[in-house]
């Protein structure tokens, strides 16, 4: 038994997380949706490791297909990675209930979804590790993105209580919160280059991390302490800031 | 998207940075731009990959197979060697030939015909180029190798990325047998006892020699010369260690004649006396610098550049000598000075090495610094030496081409296939080529 399964595998994150775990040794089922398109990434891990890579066809928002699917993976993994996420735009989001559903569906209740389904098996098999990719826009609403922000903070309330229950059965839960990354969802945005990490660095922190036993990950470092700040601000002169 | 700079932070010109996902993308970023010049990961010193268009390489990183039968690897040209290693090390492989960091992109290696320790015996890195993929000026891919379309291999192997954009190439791998290296560390007291010791340490694959540019009088060329080989240990638990980074640029003043003295003191006279041997890891051995992630910031938001020339092996020891005294007698230190002795040369129009001793000396880039330069141009060629242009940021187009004798054939190639406006960096608009 060797392989781990990381949903969403399409992203940035998820790639090089695939390719830091592959080089420490696991064998990965990589899950999205059009995942034939990473045949030739799938290839790109197996030369770079020597490990197996399979590709399996997910929709994280037909919630009716996820029992199947997890059926349908030919070896239980050791643990998952679920990096799926949409940030959406805000604004069209406060106009259009479309929009604000798929923010909160792709984020929080698809991930739920999935995650139950896997997390009644590892507590069950009393083994295996869930790695939530969640979001520093978690920690508190702000007005550019508070719709994906709370969808987070969704994500990241069930990972803690997924945490606390699963403690008894030796289950390890731990939630990422990337502060900005420099993938394809921040594409063409003016991001502090000191407060970006790469998303191989966030790889190499959810590793160790997820093999520490770490319950939360703040990636890079110093969004802990940005954060801490952030969440401290009070309220009446938090709802009259612009950050 | 910020400017892209390179290694040395000079020059800091506005550019257009190109992404692009598939093959079809590229042809149109090519058929519509001109002065394009393709970038890796920006570890050339100078302004070879700089120009007001420019395209980014970075991503194009998958491996696409190895043939273990053959020890020949595919991978895409914005693969890092570094990652090669990662690999493939604790499967008893190494590269062929690597130059003296590992974060440069095979792509960038091609280009520059880069050159490592072992230059003496296994030459550049294009002789363990099998073929390679790139686009042209017209949008096409050609498929390219010594065989199959000689010009255009000699024309890019060393070539800048003035011929086109490498796409992925298949380069064959050495087998070793240990990640550690025995090295012998020789004390030289002077530029003569430094030469015999490169020839009498030549039947050693690898070798390289650091110098106290600021040893004056009969200390002059006094180096620690460092040479080994692979052992044959079978231990090949390779693990990279990413080590400290300089987190910020340094204030400009933080880089005087005292810290070069410094730093060139704790490394000369850290080494015992006369001959000792170690055995060090192979990122010890190879890419000591690497340990310390963005040392270039060390010199201030002004930057820096290197000076590397070569000197055919007639007249290599009255040439250094006579720089050496030049550098010395103007006072400006040189944090780091390094000396190797070269093998043949290869048939690339614009490949560096040339049989005999080339000097690699990084400067601070501050007032004065460009006269000193110029001043050693004449020398250089005086010398009957050249210039390496992937440090290079300022040598003139006059210098340059003294050095090169291949250089028309290089330039009728490019007006030849319409590269001359398609693929231009600030430096080929400097040099004429
Ligand atoms: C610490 C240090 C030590 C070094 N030691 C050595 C050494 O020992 N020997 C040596 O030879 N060099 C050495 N170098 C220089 C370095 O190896 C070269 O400058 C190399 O070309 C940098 O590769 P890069 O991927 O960073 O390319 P860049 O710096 O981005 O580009 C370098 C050149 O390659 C071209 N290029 C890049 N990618 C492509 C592509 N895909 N297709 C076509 N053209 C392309 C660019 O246009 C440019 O002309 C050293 C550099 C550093 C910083
Ligand atoms: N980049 C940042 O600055 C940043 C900061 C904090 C947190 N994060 C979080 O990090 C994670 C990875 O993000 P990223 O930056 O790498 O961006 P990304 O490429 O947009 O990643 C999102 C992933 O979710 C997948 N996805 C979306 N809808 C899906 C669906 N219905 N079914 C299956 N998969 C679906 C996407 O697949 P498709 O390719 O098919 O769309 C993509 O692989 C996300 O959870 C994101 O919220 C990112």
């Amino acid at each position: 038994m060797s392989y781990i399964v990381i949903v969403g595998a399409k992203s940035d994150i998820a790639k090089a997380t695939a390719r830091e775990y592959a080089q420490n040794g696991y064998d990965i089922y990589l899950a999205g949706r059009n995942i034939s398109e990473l045949e030739t990434f799938a290839e790109d891990i197996r030369v770079r490791s020597e490990k197996a890579v399979e590709l399996v066809e997910l929709d994280i928002l037909n919630y009716a297909s996820h029992q199947a699917f997890y059926d349908s993976l030919a070896e239980k993994p050791l643990g998952v990675i679920s990096a799926v996420g949409y940030l959406g735009e805000q604004e069209k989001a406060q106009l259009d209930n479309q929009e604000a559903q798929k923010i909160i569906d792709t984020n929080y209740s698809g991930v739920v979804s999935l995650l139950n389904i896997i997390a009644n098996d590892f507590e069950e098999r009393r083994a295996g590790f869930i790695v939530g990719i969640s979001s520093v826009a978690g920690d508190r609403g702000r007005k550019s993105n508070y719709i994906y922000g709370s969808a987070k903070a969704g994500l990241t309330a069930y990972l803690s209580g997924l945490r606390n229950r699963l403690y008894e059965s030796q289950v390890h839960v731990l939630t990422v919160k990337p502060g900005f990354v420099a993938t394809k969802m921040t594409e063409g945005m003016d991001l502090p280059e000191k407060l970006t990490a790469q998303p191989e660095e966030v790889a190499q922190d959810i590793f160790k991390a997820q093999q520490s036993g770490k319950s939360v990950l703040y990636t890079k470092w110093m969004w802990k302490y940005v954060m801490m700040i952030i969440t401290s601000i009070p309220e009446f002169i938090f709802k009259k800031m612009s950050i | 998207m910020k400017n892209l700079i390179s290694w040395g932070m000079y020059p800091k010109v506005e550019n257009r940075v190109f992404d692009f996902d598939q093959a079809e993308e590229l042809t149109d970023i090519i058929q519509e731009n001109s002065e394009l010049i393709p970038y890796g990961n920006g570890r050339s010193y100078g302004d070879s990959a700089i120009s007001s268009h420019i395209i980014n390489l970075k991503p194009k990183d998958y491996f696409i197979s190895f043939d273990e039968e053959l020890g020949i690897l595919h991978i895409e040209a914005g693969v890092l060697l570094s990652e090669i290693l990662d690999s493939f090390v604790p499967r008893g492989w190494f590269l062929k030939v690597t130059p003296g960091t590992k974060l440069i992109t095979v792509g960038g290696a091609i280009a520059s015909d880069v050159h490592g320790k072992n230059h003496h015996v296994e030459g550049c890195f294009s002789e363990c180029v099998e073929e390679f993929r790139i686009m042209v000026a017209d949008g096409s891919i050609v498929a390219c190798s010594k065989i199959k379309e000689p010009e255009l291999f000699r024309a890019t192997c060393g070539g800048m990325g003035l011929t086109g954009v490498i796409l992925d190439a298949k380069i064959s791998l050495k087998k070793i047998n240990s990640q550690y290296i025995d090295q012998t560390t020789i004390k030289t007291k002077n530029l003569k006892e430094t030469f015999e010791a490169f020839e009498e340490y030549s039947h050693l694959p690898y070798s390289v020699a650091w110098i106290d540019c600021l040893a004056k009088g009969k200390n002059k060329g006094k180096c620690l010369l460092m040479a080994g080989d692979f052992r044959d240990d079978g231990n090949l638990k390779y693990k990279n260690k990413s080590g400290l980074s300089i987190p910020f640029t340094f204030p400009s003043f933080a880089l005087n004649n005292w810290s070069v003295r410094a730093f060139n003191w704790l490394y000369y006279g850290k080494a015992p006396k006369g001959v000792s041997k170690q055995r060090v890891d192979i990122d010890t051995f190879f890419y000591p610098l690497d340990a310390i992630g963005h040392w270039n910031r060390i010199y201030g938001k002004g930057g820096f550049t290197q000076y590397q020339f070569i000197f055919p092996k007639e007249t290599s020891y009255e040439g250094l000598e006579a720089i050496l005294t030049a550098i010395s007698n103007s006072g400006k230190g040189s944090f780091l000075a390094v000396l190797k002795l070269y093998g043949k040369a290869n048939d690339n129009y614009l490949s560096f090495p040339i049989e005999g001793y080339s000097l690699a000396l990084d400067f601070k880039i501050e007032k004065g610094l460009f006269e000193l330069l110029d001043q050693l141009d004449k020398l250089v060629i005086q010398y009957k030496g050249r210039i390496y242009l992937t440090k290079d940021v300022r040598v003139s187009k006059e210098t340059f081409e003294q050095g090169y004798p291949q250089i028309e054939t290089f330039r009728e190639y490019r007006e030849k296939n319409s590269m001359m406006k398609k693929f231009q960096s600030l430096q080929s608009q400097r040099v004429g080529i």
